[in-house]
């Protein structure tokens, strides 16, 4: 029923726009943030309603781009290209795929949603002015085909959450924000570096001169090894930073913690997904080779976010913190499932990010309404809720199951996936990583136990249970939650055709590389000689597609012929 | 002098330098023929009008003392400041020709390309002409920071509006100089001026000491640089860097001779190193912007720099271009030990200007990431840092000289303390011009830390581009201090009790220095474009008009021979003389 809906909605406003719909979802938000800026600061009410007017424009036009989005086309859409800057042929480029399409949408609908469900006590124009340039940023980095502007929008969005965090957070909110500030900032001081380094020396512009054009420079750049290795470098440890992989984790969970709720919402279920983004847009994309060669690295330290993510959540005494470290724990799927380097883990890795984005920020919007209430976050402080605040304790529990991968629910799609992908790149690792689900499992419940559970304390008795207009932002996330558990399809097959041009771009471009992948379960049967060794010695990720044999690939390619004839647009669009 | 030293092996050199004499006299070669310099006066009217600017504004006010109110003078230096940018353009569509034509006047017509002027002691390319008008535009700005700065102190400023524009004579002068020695000339005019700008404030001791440190130290630096002139030419047997060029780039230096050169180019960089505050020759900018008057930091930080760098970028990219692969490592280390240094000795400061002085160190270390490329990128590098951190820093400067207060002392991180609740227009002003010298995007700061990035990147110098890189994240976190300090602290007993007032000129100045920040920030091709046309070249003299430099036989060509064969210092002094 639903996918009828989706293509009745798609007939109806058809694929071909000529309303610059990219360009004005960026600039919405700066404009709405230039508006509460102008609004005198007496007029308080107009701010927090012109914040979310802006929001609710954005996640108009980002329906409107998910219904206008052409399913079978792996390329670029709504390519809009003008010259920003000319001397270094920088341009505004702004285009769309099936890998960011989702994580637009899902800025689109997170940020009214956050600014709904997290009513703050003080209403100071800055705190919306930021939160509404955030969603600039954001969007900017998701939409962004020029490595300039990228990396623009990737700054961008660090500077309103310093102040979201520094001025409107609690307890040891200067720390957290100078924290996340430095090392967000150390992070892409390396990769302004290696943007320009790339931008010089892959000669891709007009007669070999400089460009920042991602395709261009894709599709154009003939780097030496080492110096592709080393540029992606640069560009992973700023990712590294922002998704975070561990060990650059720290940040995240002071930011977390000491961020207010719309800012923890908006810094869990978009910006973290910033970085993961990256890895797939600018790493594989940019540098095939150097991903493969560093990819059982990548995933190793995918893993270990997994587990160590997980062990530390379960240790914790603040239910918000324990949140952030999970998020740390569910980020690392995502990057397990990037660096699986084939079409299901990296399908799986993009449905990781929008479920993690969906679940995490709405148990930090229930976190709010916690907060709000009690004033802590402190697991011992709570006892009992689910006998004075059914409706509470419901919705936490949705959410909750949805994030431990219970079946049924978006967070299981997602890490069914990536355990998918990676078993059939590194066997073991998916092994290990799947104990990870287990220790998802045991941290929750117990948190879940401790708080819900029991008789409720004296200062827990009081507990107000929630509030229509509470539950009402919750809605959208609630069917989100169940609509991509029991049916991503319309989902996967958005993401499906640019995931698999740019599988297909990696192999091209790495010579001896197949990707590790089968469309057809029958085929993954044998491995001869993989088994035992949970990484492949090579580091190129060889064994397990040399063990499937042709016939896997053979399956894959022409399962791909049929499933996009836009293999080859990236190569066109844009320049 | 020098065929001996090089023995016989500099014969052709020698003939094709001999071919160049006779090219610029005109073919009389060896008959003395003094030609009075071309002076093209067009192109002098902006040093021209802040020099008489100068001089009158000192002669009014000592005419009519006592009658003419304290506006009359900063109105005056304003309107000096922006006619001297005003005729800058003409000078500048002379140079570049312009395609557009402006209601009766059409640029095109006079287009010449780069000129000199003065004899070939001036050199008038896009580079000097671009500069001029920057300092111009300073000057305006700084001198309605210190209007706002002077009334408040109850000084009269009469004396530090004159100086200003004296100092600024020397910039222009430094920023145009196509000999040593002109060069040395305009740092000294510069300086002095400066000097005594430093010691301005009659009732802080500390004016006097910084005024005094200043001046002995920058006698030294200026002893240095004169001393590496004098090796210079001793090395090549000119000041002019047309003949130094020339010299160069037809004779192989060898030993003693290129001793000398090199000796006279580390030198003149620790001359050049001192002015700009480099570490390890930075010792006195701290303690100087300390002591001085804000409104008078406000100038050295920017103006002094502006020229110093415009200098260092004729002198050694342009002139010992030759000599790049033995300067540029020095300019490394210098690059180097500025940035880190500047930043990691800002953090732990608890004084605002001291604070600033080592953020200026550090960027110093950026610009010098321009230079040290050695390439017309560095050169690009150089002047859009130049021009960004001129704003940026001019109006951090007016922000530090309003939260001064009356008595220029307030001037400790605890006096920030939650200025944003107090004077939000003053904290967020401060912010967005701090955000800049950070280098966040969509603030001209990025674009200058950008651009220097791509100069080195460019430059194969990728490894120097990654420690500016990573000292800016540490610089940044100072100026996240001071932006936590604004914001997230609550008010200190430092902190002004009611919102300060900011007086209507400083408010201009720093709408200004916010505006041009923003501007750039968001579309630098404007200055980009400027920029580029804006390359620093070496301006041959005007060559009087010579009669058929073309068809010298060989007859003369060999009687030529024979006369530099017989006369080794004679051949090599002849350009020399015969450019004039």
């Amino acid at each position: 029923m639903s996918s009828s809906l989706f293509t009745t909605v798609l007939a109806a406003s058809g694929p071909s726009i000529s309303f610059p719909i990219l360009p004005a979802l960026v600039f919405v938000y700066v404009i709405g943030a230039a508006v509460v800026a102008i609004i005198p600061a007496a007029r308080a009410e107009l701010h927090r309603f012109t914040a979310i007017f802006t929001a609710m424009l954005g996640a108009a036009l980002s329906l409107w781009l998910l219904a206008a989005f052409n399913t079978s086309d792996a390329g670029f859409q709504f390519v809009s290209s003008t010259t920003w800057v000319q001397s270094l042929d920088i341009k505004f480029i702004l285009a769309v795929d099936g890998i960011s399409l989702f994580l637009v949408v899902l800025t689109g609908i997170l940020f009214p949603i956050a600014l709904f469900a997290a009513k703050p006590e003080h209403s100071e124009k800055g705190y919306y002015f930021w939160l509404t340039l955030l969603g600039a940023g954001c969007m900017g980095v998701f939409l962004s085909g020029d490595l300039f502007l990228f990396f623009l929008a990737f700054e961008l969005t660090l500077v309103p959450l310093y102040f979201l965090i520094g001025k409107w957070g609690h307890g040891r909110r200067v720390y957290a924000a100078n924290k996340f500030f430095l090392f967000t900032m150390a992070g892409s001081a390396l990769m302004l570096v290696c943007i320009v380094a790339l931008a010089v020396l892959a000669g891709a512009g007009e007669n070999g001169g400089v460009t920042f054009d991602l395709i261009r420079i894709a599709e154009g750049h003939v780097l030496s090894e080492t110096t592709a290795r080393v540029l992606f470098l640069g560009f992973v440890v700023a990712f590294a930073v922002k998704v975070p992989v561990f060990p650059l984790h720290t940040w995240l969970p002071d930011a977390h913690t000491e961020a207010p709720t719309a800012g923890s919402v908006d810094l869990a279920g978009v910006l973290l997904k910033l970085g993961t983004y990256g890895f797939i847009r600018y790493g594989l994309y940019l540098f095939p080779e150097a991903a493969v060669w560093f990819a059982p690295a990548l995933i190793s330290l995918g893993v270990i976010g997994i587990i160590y993510g997980a062990i530390v959540a379960a240790m914790q005494k603040n239910l918000k913190r324990l949140v952030a470290y999970s998020s740390v724990s569910h980020m690392g799927f995502a990057v397990m499932g990037i660096f699986a380097l084939n079409v299901e883990g990296l399908q799986g890795s993009i449905m990781q990010m929008i479920n993690h984005g969906i679940i995490t920020g709405a148990l930090f919007i229930l976190l709010g309404y916690l907060y709000k209430r009690r004033h802590t976050y402190e697991i011992s402080e709570l006892s009992g809720l689910q006998k004075v605040a059914p409706v509470f304790a419901g919705l936490f529990t949705l959410f909750m199951l949805a994030s431990i991968g219970v079946p049924g629910l978006a967070g299981f799609v997602g890490e069914f996936l990536v355990l998918l992908g990676t078993f059939l790149a590194h066997r073991w690792w998916a092994v290990v990583a799947a104990v990870g689900v287990i220790l998802a499992a045991i941290y929750m419940l117990w948190a879940y136990q401790r708080v819900f559970h029991g008789e409720p304390s004296e200062a827990n008795r009081s507990f107000r249970d929630l509030k229509v207009g509470e539950v009402l932002p919750l809605v959208p996330l609630v069917a989100l939650v169940v609509f991509i558990g029991i049916y991503p399809k319309p989902i996967l097959e958005r993401i499906e055709p640019s995931v698999r041009v740019l599988v297909e771009h990696i192999e091209s471009k790495v010579p001896g590389f197949e990707s590790p992948g089968t469309q057809n379960g029958s085929q993954l049967e044998p491995v001869a000689g993989g088994e035992g060794e949970p990484d492949t010695p090579s580091g190129e990720a060889k064994a397990p597609g040399e063990a499937i044999g042709t016939g896997g690939v053979s399956g894959a390619s022409s399962d791909a012929s049929s499933g996009s004839e836009g293999a080859t647009a990236p190569v066109g669009v844009g320049s | 002098m020098l065929g001996q030293i090089d023995g016989g092996g500099q014969l052709p050199a020698e003939l094709e330098q001999l071919l160049q004499s006779v090219d610029a006299t005109g073919g009389a070669a060896g008959v003395a023929e003094i030609a009075a310099p071309v002076v093209a006066w067009s192109a002098l009217v902006p040093i021209i009008v802040l020099a008489l600017g100068a001089l009158l504004l000192l002669t009014l006010a000592s005419l009519l003392r006592g009658r003419i109110g304290p506006g009359f003078f900063t109105g005056w230096t304003i309107g000096v400041g922006l006619v001297s940018f005003v005729t800058a353009i003409p000078v500048w569509a002379q140079v570049q020709g312009w395609e557009q034509s402006f209601l009766w006047w059409d640029p095109a017509d006079s287009a010449s390309g780069p000129f000199s002027t003065l004899g070939g002691a001036m050199g008038v390319d896009g580079f000097s002409v671009l500069l001029t008008m920057l300092i111009a535009l300073a000057v305006v700005v700084c001198a309605l920071v210190l209007s706002g700065f002077a009334r408040r102190e109850g000084d009269r400023h009469v004396e530090a509006n004159v100086l200003l524009l004296l100092s600024a004579v020397g910039g222009v002068v430094m920023v145009g100089a196509n000999d040593l020695i002109v060069l040395f000339l305009g740092l000294e005019t510069l300086s002095m001026a400066v000097y005594v700008l430093a010691a301005m404030n009659l009732r802080r001791v500390e004016s006097q000491e910084a005024g005094l440190k200043y001046f002995v130290l920058g006698a030294f630096s200026s002893a240095f640089f004169l001393y590496g002139i004098a090796m210079v030419y001793g090395g090549t047997g000119s000041t002019s860097l047309v003949d130094i060029t020339d010299f160069l780039s037809t004779n192989l230096l060898l030993g003693g001779s290129s001793v000398l050169v090199l000796l006279g180019i580390a030198l003149m960089v620790a001359g050049f190193a001192f002015k700009i505050a480099a570490v390890p020759f930075h010792a006195w900018s701290p303690d100087v912007y300390d002591g001085a008057p804000t409104a008078s930091v406000a100038f050295m930080a920017s103006v002094v720099k502006v020229a110093a760098f415009a200098g260092m970028v004729r002198v050694l990219v342009v002139g010992f271009d030759t000599f790049a692969a033995d300067w540029r490592p020095i300019l490394q280390v210098l690059a180097v030990l500025s940035l880190v240094g500047g930043a990691l000795l800002a953090v732990v400061q608890t004084n605002v200007k001291r604070l600033l002085a080592y953020s200026s160190i550090s960027h110093a270390g950026f610009i010098l990431l321009g230079v040290e490329a050695a390439s017309e990128q560095g050169n690009r590098a150089v002047l859009v840092y130049l021009v960004a951190y001129t704003f940026m820093v001019i109006g951090s400067f007016a922000v530090v000289s309003i939260v001064g207060r009356t008595g220029d002392a307030m001037h400790s991180v605890d006096a920030y303390r939650g200025l944003g609740k107090v004077s939000p227009a003053l904290a967020a002003t401060f912010t967005f011009l701090l955000l800049s010298q950070a280098g966040i995007p969509f603030t001209s700061g990025f674009y200058a830390k950008f651009y220097a990035v791509v100069a080195a990147v460019d430059a194969q110098s990728a490894w120097l581009a990654v420690v500016a890189m990573l000292s800016a994240v540490v610089a940044a976190y100072l100026y996240l201090r001071l932006v936590v300090t604004m914001w997230f602290v609550a008010p200190g007993d430092q902190t002004p009790s009611r919102g300060l007032v900011i007086p209507v000129s400083t408010g201009i100045a720093l709408v200004a220095c916010v505006a041009v920040t923003l501007f750039i920030g968001i579309t630098p091709d404007p200055l980009t474009k400027v920029v580029d046309k804006a390359q620093p070249v070496v301006v041959q003299p005007p060559a009087p008009v010579a009669n058929g430099t073309g068809d010298l036989n060989v007859d003369q060509l060999l009687g030529l021979l024979g006369e530099g064969g017989a006369g080794g210092a004679g051949g090599a002094q002849t350009p020399a003389t015969g450019g004039r």
